[in-house]
């Protein structure tokens, strides 16, 4: 791993996402009694649906990691309550797409009550939430919406790729003091990687270029960094020396480490699993061109979902959503530019 | 209780009167003729008691105790406003008086007080959290999931609707298909206490015994405190929904006078002891007028602090 913010040096494990999450929650939960896991089917013996929160329950009992009806306004809204009133509430809507059911104390109070308060408030909540594309799932337990999120001023946004990003955000968005939307990816759960033992934090704002390359720069997030490095592998081959930039948060967004990479490599991709159109790639494609428009050898070049709902059968998804061939295929595109 | 209901009364007719003369510009729902409620609720309440209200809320704002000056100066967005000119009328907070936050969106204060009131719980505090809201916010989903919960975990939570008889420019029975929102507390197992809530008496005998039920744990009450929106949704509602006999017998029950005219009948109250009231308030009212409008609006610079604690790598 080339990022310094994620290890001290200290020995690393071989865990899953899942394991890292569920570390990250314990822990929290551990430190600090005001930590509190709301959401549904969280407790044992289900542990959530993907077992995020698998043992939780058993070690720090049910009024810290507290089952809910399936009540996504009040879930969200009970836990904006009770950070306003000073814990800090991780709440869990299951899957993305229910976000739209919690969206007005998200986008309303969450989001705006330390401005609207003129300081006096702030709401330390944690909301996780996981895309369960690529499974089958259809055109409501599928999507990627976390630019509706990022469209609005006072929410922050984190993404991991891989498990020890994913211990690092979640631990930080836990004790930041501002609402935090941290998207887990349900295709991601069971991938492993290295982790650095004990408590391991990795700050908001600060993307990790996972790939070293000199030709052309991925940048991307979440999901999408495994099939860029993918491609990237793929494109060693044909002699193309592809950088991949992890974003990790994307609000904030670490603009800086984007254009450092693409200034060297003057070409860039763009790439996410959310829709292409007005996605958040749109912007980091905008922030490419106002900064570095002169010294591209290449227009920028964005690949995301087309537009169009997520079909359940196989064939329709693929129709619809970005793969490791139509990434290579882009990275391809602007190298011959 | 009289005293808040007459300087709540005061504050809202100094209101109408600058935005009638173009003395002034701001938003206002006026809450005109709830007064009695919020007297209530400022009487029964303890400081730490957190209250969440509506855009609707100034009489439960000046009950809680919200410094009426910077109350003022926030209502007309001035940057000396207890929320610095952000809020506005809208979405006035002040947590220290037990104010904790006035939402905008309707019912959406339901399930933000369950949260406090959960806070409560977890931390083994004896506050209450109240949720004062009108009859409109009953249909939606946040009032049903919020007192699903709050019935649920027992939570020391109190929801106070302000039935006003209309949600914007619909009356209340044509949204709703039970008689009152009170028999909805059934359908979650909880008591569900309807009263006279233009009568202080009265809603104060219901709020103390729902208040006494949620600080020993034994969970939550459903108050329907039916009263009458005397100025309609928003200042300057030409009302045209509302019969001109209803409205006319509406400001004849008013509650500020009613009350008045209870006290002075049981001898609580003179007439040298009204008119003293009365000229407190209006000072009060007068001196916060006076100081907020020779106070600036907020620099353009603010609109950026407090978006976020630390502003570090933020979107300009």
């Amino acid at each position: 791993m080339s990022d310094q913010a994620t290890s001290g040096g200290g020995p690393m494990v071989t865990r899953s996402m899942r394991e890292a999450l569920n570390l990250a929650l314990g822990q929290a939960l551990a430190a600090d009694p005001d930590v509190l896991l709301i959401g549904e089917d969280l407790a044992d013996p289900g542990g959530g649906i993907s077992q995020i929160t698998k043992g939780l329950s058993t070690r720090f009992g049910t009024d810290r990691v507290r089952d809910t009806p399936i009540s996504e306004a009040a879930i969200v809204g009970a836990a904006v309550g009770a950070a306003a009133a000073g814990l800090r509430p991780v709440a869990e809507l299951m899957i993305m797409d229910f976000v739209s059911i919690g969206l007005d104390q998200l986008v309303n109070h969450a989001a705006k009550a330390r401005f609207m308060s003129g300081g006096r408030l702030s709401i330390p909540v944690t909301l996780r939430t996981a895309v369960f594309g690529g499974i089958g799932s259809g055109a409501t337990h599928s999507q990627s919406l976390e630019a509706w999120l990022a469209h609005v001023p006072g929410l922050k946004v984190a993404i991991p790729s891989v498990p020890a990003d994913a211990q690092g955000l979640l631990t930080t968005c836990i004790f930041d003091d501002d609402p935090c939307v941290f998207v887990e990816n349900v295709a991601l759960y069971g991938s492993t990687g290295p982790v650095p033992e004990g408590d391991h934090r990795v700050p908001l704002g600060v993307a990790d270029v996972k790939r070293n390359g000199t030709d052309v720069t991925i940048v991307t997030y979440g999901r999408t960094v495994r099939d860029a490095l993918a491609a990237a592998e793929q494109l060693a081959e044909e002699q193309i020396d592809v950088e991949v930039v992890d974003l990790r948060s994307l609000v904030p967004f670490d603009a800086g480490t984007v254009l450092r990479s693409v200034a060297r490599t003057r070409r860039v991709v763009v790439a996410h699993h959310a829709t292409r159109f007005a996605g958040f790639g749109a912007e980091v494609a905008g922030v490419i061109n106002e900064e570095l428009f002169g010294e591209l050898e290449a227009p920028v070049r964005r690949v995301g979902a087309r537009f169009a709902p997520i079909g359940s059968a196989p064939t329709l998804e693929a129709s619809v959503m970005p793969s490791v061939a139509s990434l290579a295929e882009a990275v391809r595109d602007v190298v011959g530019h | 209780m009289y005293g808040s209901m007459v300087l709540i009364r005061a504050c809202d007719e100094r209101l109408r009167r600058g935005l009638s003369a173009g003395e002034f510009a701001c938003t206002y729902w006026p809450a005109t003729g709830q007064e009695a409620i919020a007297a209530a609720l400022g009487e029964v309440l303890r400081t730490d008691d957190q209250l969440i209200t509506t855009y609707r809320g100034l009489h439960d704002q000046v009950a809680k105790g919200v410094p009426i000056g910077p109350l003022v100066a926030e209502i007309l967005t001035r940057s000396t406003g207890v929320n610095a000119g952000k809020g506005g009328a809208m979405h006035i907070s002040h947590p220290s008086s037990g104010l904790v936050l006035s939402t905008g969106i309707v019912g959406s204060g339901l399930p933000i007080a369950v949260g406090v009131g959960l806070a409560a719980q977890l931390r083994g505090t004896d506050q209450v959290s109240v949720a004062s809201f009108g009859d409109g916010a009953t249909g939606t989903g946040s009032f049903h999931e919020a007192v699903n919960l709050a019935a649920l975990w027992h939570l020391p939570v109190v929801f106070v609707c302000q039935d006003n008889r209309y949600a914007e420019m619909t009356p209340t029975a044509h949204a709703q298909p039970v008689d009152h929102v009170a028999d909805r507390a059934a359908g979650y197992g909880i008591p569900g206490v309807r009263v006279d809530g233009n009568d202080p008496d009265a809603v104060h005998g219901v709020l103390e015994v729902a208040v006494a039920r949620a600080r020993s744990g034994a969970g939550p009450t459903l108050l329907e405190c039916t009263t009458y929106r005397l100025w309609g949704h928003y200042f300057g509602d030409p009302m045209r929904y509302i019969p001109a006999e209803e409205l006319a017998a509406a400001r004849q029950a008013e509650p500020v006078a009613r009350y008045r005219a209870v006290l002075l009948a049981d001898g609580v109250l003179d007439e040298h002891g009204s008119d003293q009231v009365e000229r407190w308030a209006r000072d009060e009212v007068a001196a916060a007028f006076t100081a907020a409008l020779a106070d600036g609006l907020p620099p353009p610079e603010a609109a950026f602090v407090d978006v976020y604690g630390d502003p570090t790598g933020m979107p300009e």
